[in-house]
């Protein structure tokens, strides 16, 4: 089980009280019908997949019950860092620093 | 009669002995004694038939890795277990257990035919010999497989005992209490951090057990071990024996079962047998030591044959002689200390066997000292003896080759290939592993974990270099921590390190093909199976694993898996590496459901939520069905009803009269704030902003890729206020989507959503009757077409209690759905079924709304839809706002595939001869088109309808809204069933009857 830090209550909690809710910076147009097919296509259905540092939402559920962000590494399912929605997406390089 | 205890040896008390039996038949032990050691003291052997070829088997380890010795251990009515390892279970007075895979006993088994099959039986047999013919299978092959299959037999009571599930926090968990975990605990403890020691047996010392002769700083080990314990308790060590780690989880999570009461014979009061330990440690330090390697051999499986350093074991820790005349055979040197040990406890050691050409000389001289004959560069071919060993076959060695055989007579033989690491915690780390040539093992490299892992388990031999190795561990783990610690000095005497060569199958003069050299006797794979494996073209170890089964038994492979790799890899002539071990999962040992239900059994497996008017629908006698988590009335049976005469009977009368409905569990959600009409503009499909407070309006919630999510009736309580009712199983995952979309989409919306599908009880009146009976007792609304008209909505009291009043309908019938605070809920529904028997009342569940509401037409959301359905597939298109810049879904709706032009649309089916449908069953245009057909729809729902007299059915069709009055066709097992195309909407399609006729005298 993994331990989740929670941006928002800045404290580091058991995974149970948490949901996966999919790819991170998936952004939503302001405007979708002005969106082409392929670009609603690729908001819908298309996602990254990665082996190594993927950023992903999580859902407080069972706590504050505030969406968040993190990036994890889905080899070692190792969270680097957990950030409040609507943050930008952290510098990796960085991020790779601090892990080692 | 126990002719095999030796005096003055073993840790067991044989001043209190104690009385179990063994298929039947009493047996004496002492207190102390495992089933296994018990057993051997009494000279047996043979304790199970194997799971394959049911050959007699007798224990081959002394520990927990035992693949052979699986019992039944009984207690009592539900208390059964199957596959007990014999060589951990500990004897009580009482207990009663029993051999497996026998019939009809034993001694004499039918099932040992398989071993004459063998040939039928060979690698990949799952796959090859029951392929055909294809009609063999069920009368023959799957009959057979079904007897065969599995270990033991599953207990058939329930199971009266309780289990227990505990968390634990700490700073160092070691996992393995030996020398190694011994010295880590002390080190830890010392530098001031928070230890807790465990290990899966009865009590600590792990190796030091088994060897009394070793003296550590001067210290016989077993004083030695008895004062270290005591410093330890005294620095506060948590010890924790009878526990094992099952599995080691992310982020240094580690599971863990305590045995509580297996061992006991009577049983204490309200204590769990077992309890799961959740722990989470900053530090682990992985201490399990190393299991010892069977050679292979034709016959190693014979009851007698057994490691050399178990027969240590019972020798020293149980006073156990496993025979009187042993033969050792061996590739390393730790069998000679056996050997040893034996001769010194009165064994005739009949002669060492050893597969090098040289041994260390201190070795043979201290074998010549006891006058054990010695055959260096030996290999044992056979062994002989119908359900124990009574004689092998002892050949040189010359050139790789087997020379002329020696018959030895012998009561045991005790082989050792050499010692492989325990890394099945360190595995399940996702930890990286490294081929070492020299010992021809895996060792232990790196892992993500922050785990330490010390002593035998990464390859360290002997009793003081895993105190030094172990000590470190403890020192660097406290260091981790922050804290100061020191190594301290250990000088071990009498300690033998010993070394040894690895063997594949030891060389023979047997055919290869006839050979039965065991790898895994748990699941009867012999070498041969795995070199055929690899002859068919089996290239990873993966698929030799799959193919053979080696190493696919509750042992996990303990004994098999480096056997299974360095015979694979010769057969593919490659190094280990290039082949590949196994991947070890958890659970460590075969772990009970018990351990891992715990608490969640019975009442607690599941929640089942009621309403605050459950209990009067079981009062009534409702029959009830479960909606998700909650449990809803289904249909109020009277006397002598069955369920399709009830919920006639309940149509009707709501049709005619009124009805009463629980409608309590639909979700709601208040949605509150100066954005709130903004809010759900963007959420629902259809247009908000002019509807007005006091108004209601159906709501169609989408998914952004078009399709329907959930719906449900919304009032507009106050300008900023929305009352959103959801389906009953859609609430938390509408409520999920809501919060999704506000928090992250459109963060700036001042808005605020509350569940409240817990603070009200709902209760819904439907029929002709349903505004005469409730204007009485409603304050603040006058119940008239005009004043209060369908779709309309208030706050009001209803026989004195504040409301939120609905006037909806979904059964076509003048409607009211009233939302009173949940506690008053069954209050205001006696109220209600009192004033309600002058008007003919009933109440009805939840079978007879989806039978009014099909009349109507009515979808219901996750039966007629299946998340591939849109608003104008399901007919509503009325429902989505034509002029609103954006709405969830509203550019899904767009996409190419949504506004294809063969969608399947929702529509009426009425049949023809007047069947009922069965729902799911598939839709055909042409009935005599070649099979498989083309399917273009399936039925939804379906139902008798008592106000139309039939049948009735909604489907999907395929352009079924073009089809209006055409006939498609069922096909069914027995027959076809044709269906003509309708509207969705059987009863009343203009609506008329919910009106509250304008004469009406309130
Ligand atoms: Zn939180």
């Amino acid at each position: 089980m993994l331990l989740i830090n929670c941006p928002y209550c800045e404290e580091t909690l058991p995974e149970a009280e948490f949901v996966y809710a999919g790819e991170a910076h998936v952004l939503r147009a302001e405007t979708p019908s002005e969106l082409s097919d392929q670009d609603w296509a690729e908001f819908l259905f298309i996602r990254q997949n990665v082996k190594g540092v993927h950023f992903e939402r999580w859902r407080h559920f069972h706590g504050c019950a505030r969406f968040f962000n993190a990036a994890r590494d889905t080899v070692s399912d190792k969270f680097l860092i957990t950030y409040k929605a609507g943050e930008p997406r952290p510098n990796l390089t960085e991020l790779a620093g601090d892990a080692t | 009669m126990t002719t095999y205890r030796v005096a003055g040896k073993g840790r067991v008390d044989t001043g209190q002995p104690v009385t179990f039996t063994f298929d039947g038949k009493r047996f004496e032990g002492c207190a102390g004694d495992t089933v296994a050691s018990a057993l051997l003291a009494n000279g047996v052997h043979l304790m199970g038939r194997s799971f394959k070829y049911h050959r007699p088997r007798g224990p081959v380890t002394a520990g927990s890795e035992e693949p052979n010795a699986l019992i039944g251990t009984r207690r009592g009515a539900g208390q059964f277990e199957p596959n007990t390892r014999a060589t951990v279970q500990e004897i009580w007075d009482g207990l009663e257990t029993t051999s497996q895979n026998k019939f009809p006993n034993l001694k004499f088994d039918i099932g040992a035919i398989n071993d004459f099959a063998y040939m039928l039986f060979s690698a990949g047999f799952y796959y090859k010999t029951f392929m055909w013919p294809k009609n063999f299978w069920h009368k023959v092959y799957e009959p057979f497989i079904r007897k065969a299959a599995g270990l033991g037999v599953s207990p058939t009571e329930e199971d009266p005992d309780t289990y227990a599930s505990r968390n634990l926090h700490c700073d160092v968990l070691i996992v393995g209490a030996g020398p190694t975990g011994l010295a880590a605990a002390r080190a830890a403890a010392v530098g001031g951090v928070n230890v807790v020691l465990i290990d899966e047996n009865v009590e600590c010392g792990g190796t030091l057990l088994s060897k009394p002769n070793a003296e550590i700083n001067g210290m016989p080990s077993w004083d030695w071990l008895a004062a270290e314990l005591v410093s330890l308790r005294s620095l506060g060590v948590k010890i924790m024996t009878r526990t094992t780690a099952i599995g080691y989880y992310h982020q240094n999570m580690i599971g863990m079962v305590e045995k509580l009461t297996d061992h006991l014979s009577d049983l204490p009061k309200d204590t769990p047998r077992e309890r799961m330990w959740h722990v989470r440690a900053k530090q682990v330090i992985l201490a399990q030591g190393a299991l010892e390697k069977p050679l292979v051999f034709h016959g190693n499986d014979r009851p007698g044959v057994m490691l050399a350093g178990s027969a240590q074991t019972y020798l020293n820790r149980y006073g156990v002689l496993v025979g009187k005349r042993p033969v050792i055979i061996t590739s390393h040197d730790s069998a000679w200390d056996a050997a040893f040990d034996l001769a010194d406890a009165g064994a005739d050691v009949r002669a060492i066997v050893d597969t090098r050409e040289t041994v260390d000389e201190e070795l043979q001289s201290q074998a010549r000292m006891r006058g054990i004959g010695m055959k260096l560069s030996h290999t044992v071919t056979a062994t002989s003896g119908r359900l124990r060993v009574s004689s092998i076959r002892v050949n040189p060695i010359d050139d790789g080759k087997a020379g002329d055989g020696l018959i030895i007579p012998c009561d045991a033989l005790l082989m050792s290939g050499g010692w492989t690491p325990s890394l099945h915690l360190f595995s399940h780390t996702k930890g990286s592993l490294t081929w070492n040539e020299d010992q021809t093992t895996f060792l232990p490299k790196d892992t993500p974990e922050d785990c330490t892992i010390a002593g035998a388990s990464r390859g360290l031999w002997g009793i003081e270099n895993v105190l030094i190795d172990g000590a470190s561990a403890g020192v660097k783990v406290a260091m981790a921590l922050g804290k100061e610690s020191q190594t301290r000095q250990h000088k071990v005497t009498h300690d033998r390190i010993g070394s040894g060569v690895s063997q594949i199958e030891l060389p023979t003069d047997k055919s290869s093909g006839k050979a039965k050299a065991f790898v895994d006797f748990q699941n009867d794979v012999t070498a041969k199976d795995l070199r055929l494996a690899v002859r068919e073209g089996m290239r990873s170890i993966e698929h030799v694993k799959r193919y053979t089964t080696n190493g696919m038994a509750t042992d996990q492979g303990k004994m098999s898996n480096i056997n299974g790799l360095n015979i694979a890899a010769d057969a593919l002539n490659k190094p280990q590496p290039q082949v590949g071990l196994t991947t070890f999962r958890p659970p460590y040992t075969p772990t009970t459901f018990g351990a891992f239900a715990g608490y969640h059994r019975g009442d607690h497996f599941e929640i089942t939520r009621k309403t605050q008017i459950d209990s009067w629908a079981q009062e009534n006698g409702a029959v009830f069905e479960p909606v998700g988590q909650w449990r809803r009335a289904r249909y109020f049976p009277k006397r002598g009803e069955d369920m399709d005469t009830a919920v006639g009977r309940e149509c009707r009368t709501t049709r005619a009269h009124v009805g009463i409905f629980d409608a309590s569990t639909l979700g709601k959600i208040e949605v509150v704030g100066p954005d709130a009409v903004e809010f759900m503009n963007r959420m629902y499909t259809n247009p908000w902003t002019k509807l007005a407070a006091g108004r209601c309006r159906y709501g169609l919630l989408l998914g952004d890729d078009g399709f329907i999510r959930d719906d449900g009736v919304i009032g507009r309580m106050s300008q900023d206020c929305f009352h959103v009712t959801t389906t009953t199983g859609g609430a938390a995952r509408v409520m999920n989507m809501m919060e999704d979309y506000l928090q992250t989409e459109w963060p700036d919306l001042d808005v605020w959503l509350t569940s409240t599908t817990e603070n009200w009880s709902t209760i819904a009146l439907n029929g002709p009757k349903a505004a005469k009976l409730l204007a009485p007792l409603v304050d603040g609304v006058e119940l008239t077409e005009d004043a209060f008209p369908h779709m309309s909505c208030a706050e009001c009291t209803v026989a004195g209690m504040p409301a939120r009043l609905f006037r909806v309908s979904f059964t076509g019938e003048i409607g009211f759905e009233i939302n009173v605070p949940a506690p008053m809920g069954r209050k205001l529904w006696e109220t209600l079924w009192q004033a309600g028997q002058e008007h003919g009342i009933t109440a009805y569940g939840t079978e007879t709304m989806h039978v009014l509401r099909a009349e109507k037409g009515y979808i219901i959301v996750g039966q007629d839809t299946d998340g591939t359905v849109t608003p104008y597939d399901a007919g509503m298109g009325w429902a989505v706002a034509k002029t609103k810049k954006d709405f969830v879904g509203m550019r899904g709706l767009m996409r190419p595939d949504l506004v294809a032009s063969n969608r399947r649309h929702l529509v009426g089916l009425l049949t023809e001869d007047g069947t009922k449908l069965e729902e799911g069953a598939q839709i055909v245009f042409d009935p005599h088109q070649a099979i498989p057909m083309t399917m273009v729809g399936h039925v939804t729902s379906s139902y008798h309808s008592d106000a139309m007299g039939r049948p009735i059915a909604l489907a999907l069709v395929e352009c079924g809204q073009n089809r209006m009055g055409e006939t498609v066709y069922i096909p069914m097992p027995d027959r076809t069933i044709a269906a003509k195309i309708t509207s969705t909407v059987f009863f009343d399609p203009s609506n008329s009857r919910v009106k509250i006729p304008s004469g009406e005298m309130l």
